[in-house]
């Protein structure tokens, strides 16, 4: 039974944790993509689009990434190189994605999806209480630890997560050591798209394994809320998106109970929640001030 | 070949009146490719979604659909309204949709709690609530903005899901007309509760139109003619120069919040006074969200906001013709709206800076040149 809650709770986390890494990186190289909810959605429609006309899974997954990608260089191009207001090209991205989504997911409504099947060691997903937990996930949630991990040791650890931070924290000084300022902050942003497409497969392949529109419910946003609430740091991401997927879990029994509070109140309830740990996180200013990225959303314009 | 940018010594006065135009050109350029793509005759589904909505200013018989697009312009009008005072002072309201919702649970109380009240009254306090319902809504952003530095972006477009989900509890619940055959939706309104349409000869028009117009020449007038005006746009640009000058950067956060609220807040009361007639759990079509793109289309000016709304109301009506005509998914509709967007900030490039090509071709030119000499 626990061990059924802490997997269910897993599942929630995992989308939300894989777009907020990638978000991470992307806000640390100094730019501040809001458009995560729209590549989430692009990815979750391609994922499953690929997946139903091919049968493959795992050819959904890779296409969801590429596309991610791909639908992050727009927002790249516009901010990094024609300079555009970070905050309102982000919005725009997320429109234009809910948007392309809902056309191109027209023809999947109402099909049934394929599933990416939960990883089988024979021995080991056995084990009483914790084999199925920590031998028996589906493979998007190792990837997701992997990812939180490699992401930690690669900002923190290695010199081109240094340059990365630094061109983060203070662009101008960056481009005066000869850093190539917008090629990092291309690649960072690829990386965020990439991510965020993955995270949308997630939900499309493994989550629920249909195609609703609007399926990423603002689980973009939450992401997004997530880096704040992390103060930037990948580790506390992991388990800001732990304690959002029991939110949102705790929720979900708690309306399956029926306890007489109405489901649209306790639906609420995530949305809540962000906003609780937004407004308790901001409130310390001091902790916020040290760990922004001091050129986030800044524009830059390398003088020649 | 590598794009870059050469800033202008001063901003182009050509270039901020014609990026508008240019991104629509390449709007409606794109449209036609994306409408070839899903197999589509592209200047007839462009024809059906920008003209024949408009086949209404000489064909009599068309003159309702004049009325159905000053409907859908209203609202968007209103928003962009309030959201141009919040972006000018850099306050990044995205949570207009919820604000509208809120005016619009909040107006409804009077018709639906005491739907005996009989008053010419009932219409003018509805219209005060709903306004008031919005302003309060935005009013939580701007307040953890303000005391504890919270980030607005996130808190305004968070209290839209919830805004959204306390609707639909309240008219599947406990406001839901008992006689609705198990529909959602509160009772239909008194005719006291409703609002008039302009010309009920030719169409459904109500005065919401009316109002939209009003609020975009009043906050046109206070944005370039008052002090307040000026301090809004002091501090969206330079809030330390804003701070120099005695400006509070607080009370501004709290003016364009509450001012773009409430705004969005008569919005959503003059929709369901208007052609809804009643509160349901639809109202939420995401006129909020349009109107972001309506703002930026309308560069901010309230005046060219009026514009950029008629023209995004257009795409709506035009994609429900287009839909019917020749089978264009209604999907489309918010997909053209996004590149829209898209277009209307890269444009905007062009009226700070000079863009230049450099790089192969360029280098082709010059050795091209050597070879001759």
């Amino acid at each position: 039974m626990i061990e059924q809650i802490l997997i269910t709770i897993a599942t929630a986390a995992t989308p939300l944790l894989i777009a907020a890494i990638g978000e991470l990186v992307v806000e640390r190289s100094g730019v501040l993509n809001l458009g995560v909810e729209g590549m989430m959605i692009m990815g979750a429609v391609t994922g499953f689009g690929v997946a139903l006309t091919t049968g493959s899974p795992w050819l959904g997954v890779f296409a969801a990434i590429l596309v991610g990608a791909l639908f992050s260089l727009l927002f790249g191009f516009l901010t990094l190189t024609l300079v555009t207001n970070q905050v309102a090209t982000g919005l725009a991205l997320t429109l234009l994605g809910l948007g392309l989504s809902g056309m191109i997911g027209e023809a999947f409504v109402g099909q049934p999806g394929v599933k990416l099947a939960a990883i089988y060691i024979p021995g080991l997903t056995d084990i009483p209480f914790v084999g199925r937990l920590l031998f028996g996930q589906d493979p998007l949630f190792y990837v997701s630890i992997l990812l939180t991990v490699g992401v930690a040791w690669f900002l923190f650890r290695t010199r081109a997560g240094l340059t990365l931070r630094s061109v983060g924290d203070n662009h101008g000084s960056a481009h005066a050591l000869g850093i190539n300022v917008i090629g990092i902050r291309y690649l960072a942003v690829m990386f965020g798209g990439a991510c965020a497409g993955l995270a949308g497969a997630f939900l499309s392949l493994v989550y629920t394994t249909q195609w609703i529109e609007n399926m990423s419910a603002g689980r973009g946003w939450i992401a997004l809320a997530l880096v704040v609430f992390a103060s930037w740091r990948p580790l506390r991401v992991l388990a800001g998106a732990y304690l959002f997927g029991a939110v949102s879990i705790g929720q979900l029994h708690a309306q399956a109970l029926g306890i007489g509070i109405p489901s649209q109140l306790l639906s609420a309830l995530p949305y809540l929640a962000t906003i609780l740990v937004l407004v308790l996180i901001s409130r310390n200013r001091r902790l916020t001030m040290i760990n922004t990225p001091a050129s986030l959303g800044r524009p830059f314009v390398p003088d020649r | 070949m590598r794009i870059e940018l050469v800033r202008r010594p001063q901003h182009s006065a050509l270039f901020s009146a014609l990026s508008p135009f240019i991104a629509l050109g390449l709007t409606l350029v794109a449209g036609a490719i994306m409408f070839s793509v899903l197999g589509k005759n592209p200047v007839e589904a462009l024809y059906y979604y920008f003209i024949d909505p408009l086949t209404g200013i000489w064909d009599p018989s068309n003159r309702w659909q004049l009325h159905e697009l000053a409907i859908k312009a209203a609202p968007l009008i209103l928003i962009a309204v309030g959201l141009s005072v919040c972006y000018l002072s850099n306050n990044w309201n995205i949570g207009a949709e919820g604000q509208f919702i809120a005016g619009a649970i909040v107006g409804s109380f009077i018709p639906v709690v005491f739907p005996g009240f009989h008053s010419w009254i009932v219409l003018p306090l509805m219209l005060i609530l709903g306004m008031a319902g919005g302003a309060a809504y935005a009013a939580i952003p701007a307040f953890f903005k303000v005391r504890f530095n919270t980030n607005e972006i996130l808190t305004s477009l968070m209290l839209v899901y919830v805004a959204q989900l306390f609707n639909d509890w309240l008219v599947r619940g406990i406001w839901r007309n008992p006689e609705g055959m198990s529909f959602p939706g509160t009772i239909r309104f008194s005719e006291w509760a409703i609002l008039p349409q302009i010309w009920p000869d030719s169409g459904r028009a109500h005065w919401g139109f009316v109002f939209a117009l009003v609020a975009a020449v009043v906050v046109w007038f206070m944005l370039s003619k008052t002090l307040k005006g000026f301090e809004v746009k002091v501090l969206g640009q330079s809030p330390r120069a804003g701070r120099f000058a005695g400006f509070s950067s607080g009370k501004v956060v709290f003016f364009a919040f509450l001012l773009s609220g409430a705004l969005a807040g008569l919005a959503g009361i003059s929709e369901v006074a208007g052609p809804i007639e009643h509160l349901n759990e639809k109202i939420s079509i995401g006129y909020g969200f349009t109107a972001i793109i309506v703002a930026f289309l309308g560069r901010l000016n309230p005046l060219g906001i009026v514009a950029a709304g008629i023209i995004l109301a257009l795409t709506y009506l035009g994609g429900e013709s287009a839909q019917i005509a020749i089978g264009v998914s209604d999907k489309a509709v918010r997909a053209f709206q996004g590149m829209l967007l898209f277009f209307v900030l890269a444009c905007d490039t062009l009226i700070h800076y000079r863009i230049r090509f450099v790089g192969a071709p360029a280098m082709k030119a010059e050795s091209g040149k050597a070879g001759t000499a």
